[in-house]
């Protein structure tokens, strides 16, 4: 059996698994067609109604639309923005989570490979990295180089490239001794080819389980920072920024501007975790029964 | 003719945190183009080493400190990594021990053969796909076309081994060296390896150098055999002489462990003791422990002598009278 069906059987076998897996697929469609899908355009302040400031759910406005969600302080939509909230915390947290598994395999296995100094180098600064906390490191980083969507997604990256480092590293060494790689050194093949031809793909598995949580965590971490004001600009809103603007509210029983995007924040994380706990149940095969 | 590999004097050495372990010591031995020669020796005695040391292959700590490698005349042991990577594959090949485990799990074997190819000589992906196709042919591999398309774990122990095989003659090298090629194989399957590879080496002109613990398969397939133990080859010379008329005590003791059809329900005989550690070897020659026919002679090295057609490093060789 090979790997996809295994998967594929997995999450049959696991109901819940398979609905946080529709969740997830819906979450992540959704952010791709929030324009189409999202009742208005929330950046645009032109179709924004000041009148129909701080409406409760459900809300009929002046003009006529019907506010599901109700809406914040500027009388924008709260489901439009956070539909288009989604598309930003997905957007970064997604290329950040692939930008530091690209970064984090490669020194992962180039330290396993060479070993060495080049082993003990790569590794010690994984160490140093995994010895701050998460969110102190990328606030500081974002002190630095300043606020903006790239540089976000250049401090999440530089944050959590060493868990892949050191997943891949792990694998790489085990999978060194095996004799293919000798072999493969046998046939006169470069090392760069060796590396990433022969042990890379054999080192993917564990790869796609932590590389699912860690893109949830991503998301998680970039919320937090917005939150903080130190995320994306205020003009491209991602979920954090949305429950940070909605949370002085909360207190005058404006609940929805802030529990909403909340919500979905959890319940985007959760499912994406799930499908990762998942993923890490079907390819670890200590854990096969 | 300069023959296809000489080695002299060769020496690799592990640098342990124990200690340096001379894995290989002072090992010569020559192969003439088309020759099939054998190794033989327990696990440790460094054959295996010795293979790896001729391909290049020692990594650290690893390393080769002393003698000669010379294929075709060219030092083997003073070129850098890239002149041996030009070599490896495409005139010293190698084939491994275990079939499972020398193809990579998750490439198809078409895409492990157009890269053994393509790492060596600049040609399209088809033509080398329809070369692939000719070598599994040649190792009497059914139904090629299907073969290319698989994953190794849909190929059995022996096709694996046989695929193997046709990746190690696709450049036709002039020398193969064969780790235990065998070992992980049944019986019958294993004779029909050793009649291909006789064959395809007799046809190609290629040298052999086998790898093995096993005597009976070095006695069906090569014309001379070195006995290795603890990193020293103590005998060579023609197989037929050296399994017949065994000169060396140690030789003498492997062969008479075998197994025959004449000591049915008798116990079969024994080496007393184990392989030394390779970090501490007893002083002189390293057999004297073991050896029934010891003397005080024997803690000093013996030098390479030669009896008969056979070269020994033995003070006492069996049949000089004790």
């Amino acid at each position: 059996m090979n790997m996809r069906q295994q998967v594929i059987e997995g999450f049959r076998q696991s109901p819940f698994a398979l609905a946080a897996c529709a969740v997830t697929a819906i979450i992540i469609l959704s952010a791709i067609f929030a324009p189409w899908l999202a009742p208005q355009n929330p950046y645009d302040l032109a179709a924004l109604e000041i009148m129909d400031n701080r409406a409760a759910p459900g809300h009929v406005g002046v003009d006529g639309m019907r506010y599901l969600l109700g809406t914040d302080g500027q009388g924008r939509d709260v489901l439009s923005a956070m539909l288009y909230g989604l598309r930003t915390s997905l957007g970064v947290g997604v290329l950040a989570g692939l930008i530091a598994i690209a970064v984090g395999t490669a020194l992962g296995l180039l330290a396993a490979y060479f070993g060495g100094w080049v082993d003990a180098l790569v590794m010690r600064i994984v160490d140093l990295m995994l010895g701050f906390p998460t969110i102190l490191v990328a606030l500081i980083l974002l002190a630095i180089l300043g606020q903006g969507t790239d540089k976000v997604i250049i401090a999440l990256v530089l944050v959590q490239w060493s868990y892949f480092a050191r997943t891949v590293r792990g694998t790489a060494l085990a999978e060194r001794q095996k004799e293919y790689v000798e072999a493969a050194r046998s046939l006169g093949l470069s090392h760069r080819r060796v590396v990433f031809r022969h042990l890379l793909p054999n080192c993917l598995p564990p790869v796609i389980v932590v590389g699912t949580i860690q893109i949830a965590n991503a998301i998680s971490i970039e919320a937090t920072l917005s939150f903080l004001g130190l995320g994306v600009p205020i003009t491209e809103p991602s979920l954090g920024l949305l429950i940070a603007n909605g949370y002085q509210y909360l207190l005058s029983g404006l609940y929805w501007i802030s529990v909403y995007p909340g919500l979905l924040l959890l319940v985007t994380i959760f499912s994406i975790n799930i499908v990762g706990d998942r993923l890490r149940e079907i390819l670890n095969p200590r854990l096969q029964r | 003719m300069t023959a296809t590999l000489v080695v002299e004097n060769l020496q690799t050495h592990f640098h342990t945190r124990a200690g340096v372990a001379r894995a290989v010591d002072d090992v010569s031995f020559s192969l003439e183009r088309g020759e099939i020669l054998g190794l033989v020796g327990e696990s440790g005695s460094g054959k295996s080493v010795t293979g790896f040391s001729i391909i290049g292959l020692i990594d650290p700590p690893g390393e080769i400190v002393g003698g000669r490698i010379l294929f075709q005349g060219e030092d083997l042991a003073s070129k850098d990594e890239e002149a041996l990577r030009q070599l490896r594959g495409r005139r010293i090949a190698m084939i491994f021990q275990d079939p499972m485990m020398t193809l990579n799990p998750v490439l198809r074997v078409d895409t492990q053969m157009v890269e053994a190819i393509r790492a060596h000589e600049q040609v399209s992906i088809a033509a080398a796909t329809e070369r692939a196709r000719m070598a599994l042919v040649a190792v009497g591999i059914p139904a090629p076309d299907e073969r290319l398309k698989a994953y190794p774990h849909q190929l059995s122990g022996g096709m694996r081994q046989r695929v193997a095989i046709a990746i190690a003659l696709l450049h036709k090298p002039d020398l193969i060296i064969a780790d235990e090629p065998t070992t992980a194989l049944d019986v019958t399957i294993q004779a029909q390896i050793l009649e291909l590879v006789q064959r395809l080496c007799r046809e190609s002109g290629t040298a052999l150098i086998w790898i093995s613990h096993d005597l009976a398969v070095v006695a069906a397939l090569a014309q001379r055999v070195c006995v290795m133990y603890a990193g020293r080859i103590i005998e060579s010379g023609l197989v037929d002489e050296v399994i017949d008329h065994p000169q060396h005590p140690y030789t003498r003791g492997l062969i008479g462990s075998l197994p025959g059809q004449n000591q049915r329900g008798q116990p079969l005989l024994q080496i007393p003791g184990m392989t030394p550690s390779l970090l501490n070897l007893p002083q002189g020659c390293a057999f004297r422990p073991r050896c029934d026919r010891a003397s005080d002679a024997c803690s000093v090295a013996p030098a390479e002598t030669r009896h008969g057609g056979s070269v020994l490093r033995c003070h006492h060789p069996v049949g000089e009278g004790a």
